[in-house]
Order: C-alpha cells, then structure tokens, then sequence
C-alpha cells in the first residue's frame, strides 16, 4: 500500500503518521539529551567513496542514479556521511545527533523495506574509548524506553588482538585482519595457514621450485604475453611472497583454536569475561585487549547498564554492512520474528582513519529504527 | 493461446526449430523474413513469438509468454530469485557456454580465487585502485565473488569483446562466456581452477506469472506429452 511505511501500516497519513512523529521527537529528544548537536547529511553520497570503502558488495545493498556530474548513492546508512560532515565542518570532541530515511536494494520477493528512517547519535573524541562506549550504549538504550529488547554485544578489537597474537608472520596476520568482516575467505585463509598448508605448496610446487631456482621470470615467460596494468614485476613480487609463506611454519592447531574460541565465546558479558581470560593467558596483547573489554564492563555499570544482563557473542558485528572494529551492540525484539534488530551500533575508529587519509578520529555510535520501534511498542503489524 | 517464445535468428533459432521438430513440433515463421510471428504444428493452441534471446527473459518475468527458449545464464544473470519466476522445464543440450573468471595467463602466481583476492590486496596498494574485472554479467559475478570473499576489486562493464579488456588496459581480468577455450587464449588469458561461475545451455522454461487459464493449461498438457517432460518442480 501507498501509505505503508517500513514495519508500520499506514503510517504515511493521518493518526498513524502523527504517533510516529511523536515517537521520533520521543527519540531524539533522548538522542540528544547529552547535548549532541543536531546534523542533517545529504542523502546523495559520491559512490565512488562508498565503494572504495566497502567494495563492490555495497552495489548490491545501495542505490546507485547517475547524471552528467558523475554517479552517487543513495545513503545506505548515516555512518560514512556523518564521518565525512564531520571531516568537513566538525570541531572536537563532537556528539552528533540525526534522523532521516535511508535507502538499500532488497531482491525480488524479499520483505525487508527498502526505505526505512534511522534516528542516530554519533560521538568522535578521543581519550577514555569504554567511557564513550558506554554512553553510546546508554543513550541508544534511553532512547529505546521501555520497548521489549534484549541487547547483544560484540567486540572485534578482541578479534583483531587475538589475530595480532598469533605466533606467526607479519603476512598472515594482516590477510587475516583483511579479511575479518568476511567470514568465508578468513576460514579459508586459516585453513590454508594451518591444516591446508602442505596441500596449498603442493598445489603451487612448480612455481615455487622455479622461485628456489632462481627461475621465476623464466616461468613467467612461459606464462604467456604480459598483457594488462599489472605486470611481471607484481607477479613475480607475489611469487616471492608464496615462498616466503610456503616456508612460514604452519599455524599450530592451539592457534586455530584459540581464535576459533575467541570467535565462539557466547554468554552474559560477565562469564564472556572469565571465558577471555582463560583464553588470554600467556598472550599479552589479547589479555591486554581483555583489559579493555573489562574496563568498558565497569563504565556500562557506572552508567547502570548491569552486564550480567548482556549478552556477550564473539562473533557478533562480523557481517554487517559497516565497518566496526570494537565494541559492537545491538537491542533484539523480544517475540518478534518479524522486526529487524531495533538499534544497532559500534566502534568505527579505522573507518574514520581511510575515510580522513590516515587522520583519524576515535568514533563511536548507534542508530535507532524509529518505525521498527513503534512496530514493536504498539504490537501487531 | 499458450504463448511459446523463440529466438528471433541465428543459431540458436535454428537449433530451437531442429530441437523441437525431432520431437514431433514443427515451428515455423508465417510470413516473411522481417514477421516475428510463427505457427506450430503439431500441438494445437500453441502461439509461436518471435524474439531476441535477451528480451526472452524479461517477457517470461512479466508473463507475456508462457514458454521460452533461453539461455540459462541471462535468467540467472536479469531475474533475481529466478527459481520463484521461471521453472525449468528442459536442458536443450545446445548453446552451451561457460561463465567464467580469467586473468592474463602470465600471472603464474593467480590459480583460485584466493590468489585473485590477494593480487587485488597487492594491487590496490600499488595502483591506487581496486583490480578491475571487466564483464557483462554483473549480477552473477557480484554474488559469485562475495560468495568467494573477494575484496578489493571493482567490477567494469564490458557489453561485448570483453576479452580484449585486459589488452586494452581497460581491466586486470575478465568474466565472460566462453564456449571454446581458444578467443581466451588467443588474448592470453587462462581460466581460474576455481572460476566457473554457471555452466549454462538453452532451456525451455516456463514462467509461473504468466495467465495460465484452461486453454493455456491443456496447451502445455498437449506440448508436454508431445515433447516427453515431466511436471515441473513447484516454486520454492
């Protein structure tokens, strides 16, 4: 129907309209209850900085229109535009707050919507990362009232430290981290590393016999005519790189399964903790990760989230759409199937870095699903 | 009148008649050369339309036709959820063509599509830009490669002589079809160990949206018996 709107019938006229618009003002005036300034990104974002930083994929999830002055999308999200506003115009420390529509591609017969509002909030500072992790998580909660939730958390920082603390080189470590938010080609990867390793050299035997007889540029001769931008001088740098990985030691079963455990921890924030612990020992840079988590468990308590009402999962942010690289939450409808996660956030600190050129700014935020809420606050469909 | 949709020339409307005719249904244009209309004998209350192989699609989607002879990859590749539109209702064991992901054969360090993920890594840090993979088949390639966990490449359009892309220096590598091996190597290309995308070969499929009423339903009854197809599998 003309008037239906994303999990609300009718909601585009009359009654139905005018209880989402107090339920949004609801939000955003608890979005901004710390003091966060009010921000209104363009809703046309130049698509070639939505794919250098999310990749093809993102043509699948975003619209994409086209005139003389060259090809934009329509924002599938608010992330990368507040990051750019904020490059652009914004003083730190910042607490940005917004509400508008956002658009994705759905295929054919799906149900999800393809226009839905996200009211969100947005802090770019630097100094204590649980502190402002924490208030994100507070006040996405606060805008939320007494709607029936459960909240899910995640961390990748403790997924990219349990990387950086494998015994192993410089070359996996940073394919691993590459790969992170795809979980297919990291699996594969640490197979290849680990239980694959004998059969990946045995597949490419001739190439790396040729590299260990001096005879690489031979071989690529061999090859064929060296046609196209990428050229004999690349392949022979990655041949080099095949050997050097051929005579990498394996990944130690211990390894795989400690990142795997990593991976795998599931329960309330408080018994992941004990969970992380154990697997941190003797790892430095893991436990030191653990130091964070727990450190950000004290300031959710001191802004009286309990985390023994968490849920914790280890995998948890690793196939979403955005690019989070710490803590990560979302609030679950409780009984019902049919609503999408009513609020989701994260850390984005690394987003920030590409997007600036290398400068960076620490950054943390959440969206709300204004519709979805009320969806859920007044029941039915 | 069941609609029956049948490339309007070449090969594979000669191909599409031979077919059909060894089954006891002889397809004819009626007319001149320049009338897309057609006759069917041998079955009654079959409507034969003359089309392009590309606009057979789309006429199944929305329901213009009952049947249709195309190819497998440009269902795949224009209607998402193919399966819930069109069934199959037989592999014609013609037009065979390969989807496929190829790169300069030179590149001895590229066998898989983990290769390729980690060349694009190395290559985007070098150039400034994502690896570009030249195809038509924008759909089917985007999904084969997230399914594969392929960072940063960038797909190109390429509508015809996508081969020659690399050449031109207008792609790193291609995805393409390919029914022989010799065009790939004539521009010294080589196929990934792991890069069929689809096998594909003319179908005749029959598109659920369409009116089905009485006369269309005993029409398809009549041509199936005639041509010895089972049911096809419902929608799911």
């Amino acid at each position: 129907m003309v008037s239906d709107r994303a999990y609300l019938k009718g909601a585009r006229i009359g009654a139905p309209l005018g209880r989402l618009e107090a339920e949004v003002a609801r939000v955003m005036a608890a979005l901004s209850a710390t003091g966060a300034i009010r921000v209104e990104p363009e809703v046309l974002q130049p698509a070639d900085v939505l794919l250098d930083l999310y990749g093809e994929d993102i043509r699948a999830r975003a619209f994409t229109v086209r005139d003389e002055m060259g090809e934009m999308m329509l924002r599938p999200d608010f992330t990368v535009p507040i990051v750019r506003l904020h490059m652009d115009a914004g003083a730190e420390p910042a607490r940005y707050v917004y509400c508008g529509p956002v658009w994705r591609r759905q295929d054919a017969g799906s149900d999800r919507p393809r226009e839905y509002l996200q009211a969100g909030f947005e802090i770019f500072e630097a100094g204590d990362a649980a502190a402002q992790d924490a208030e994100a998580l507070a006040v996405i909660c606060g805008a939320l009232g007494d709607a029936p939730v459960r909240i899910v958390t995640g961390d990748l920082g403790l997924v990219l430290a349990a990387i950086d603390a494998l015994a192993t080189s410089a070359a996996r470590k940073a394919a691993l981290r590459r790969h992170v938010w795809r979980p297919a080609r990291f699996h594969a990867l640490l197979h290849r590393y680990g239980e694959g390793h004998a059969a990946a050299a045995a597949a490419r035997a001739e190439v790396l016999a040729a590299e260990a007889a001096g005879r690489t540029r031979a071989l690529i001769a061999v090859g064929g005519v060296a046609v196209g931008l990428r050229d004999a001088d690349e392949v022979a740098a990655r041949v080099a790189r095949l050997a050097a990985e051929a005579e990498t030691e394996p990944l130690g079963r211990d390894d795989v399964d400690r990142l795997e455990a990593v991976l795998g921890v599931e329960g309330s924030a408080t018994a992941a903790l004990a969970d992380l612990r154990r697997l941190a020992r003797g790892l430095p840079r893991l436990d030191a990760a653990v130091d964070r988590y727990a450190r950000r468990l004290e300031a959710l308590a001191a802004r009286g989230i309990e985390p023994e009402a968490l849920r914790f999962e280890g995998s948890f942010g690793r196939t979403t759409l955005e690019y989070y690289d710490g803590f990560v939450f979302g609030a679950l409808p409780v009984g019902r199937d049919d609503l999408p996660p009513i609020a989701t956030g994260g850390r984005y600190d690394a987003l920030t870095r590409v997007l600036g050129q290398g400068q960076g700014i620490p950054a943390v935020g959440g969206i709300v699903r204004p519709e979805a809420l009320m969806a859920l606050r007044e029941g039915g469909c | 009148m069941l609609k029956l949709g049948v490339p309007s020339k070449g090969r594979l409307q000669e191909e599409t008649i031979r077919w059909f005719g060894a089954r006891g249904v002889r397809l004819a244009r009626t007319g001149g050369d320049r009338e897309y209309r057609g006759s069917v004998a041998g079955v009654a209350g079959v409507e034969l339309v003359l089309l392009s192989a590309g606009e057979i699609p789309g006429e199944l989607l929305s329901g213009r036709l009952h049947l249709g002879v195309t190819g497998q990859d440009l269902i795949r590749e224009r209607l998402p959820r193919w399966q819930d539109r069109v069934a199959e209702l037989a592999p014609m064991g013609f037009g065979r063509a390969d989807l496929i992901v190829a790169v300069p054969g030179f590149w001895i360090d590229v066998r898989d599509m983990g290769d390729l993920d980690a060349a694009a890594g190395a290559f985007r840090a070098r150039h400034g830009h994502r690896l570009r993979v030249a195809t038509k088949y924008h759909h089917l390639v985007r999904s084969f490669f997230e399914r594969h966990g392929i960072a940063d490449y960038q797909l190109v359009d390429s509508q015809g002589a996508t081969e020659g892309a690399v050449k031109n220096l207008t792609a790193e590598a291609i995805a393409d079809i390919t029914s022989t091996g010799s065009t790939l190597r004539d521009n010294h290309l080589r196929v990934l160990d792991d890069g069929l995308i689809l096998r594909s070969e003319a179908t005749l499929f029959l598109a659920r949206g369409a009116a089905w009423d009485a006369a269309a339903e005993a029409a398809l009854a009549a041509l199936r018996d005639r041509l010895g197809l089972a049911e096809p599998a419902a929608a799911g």
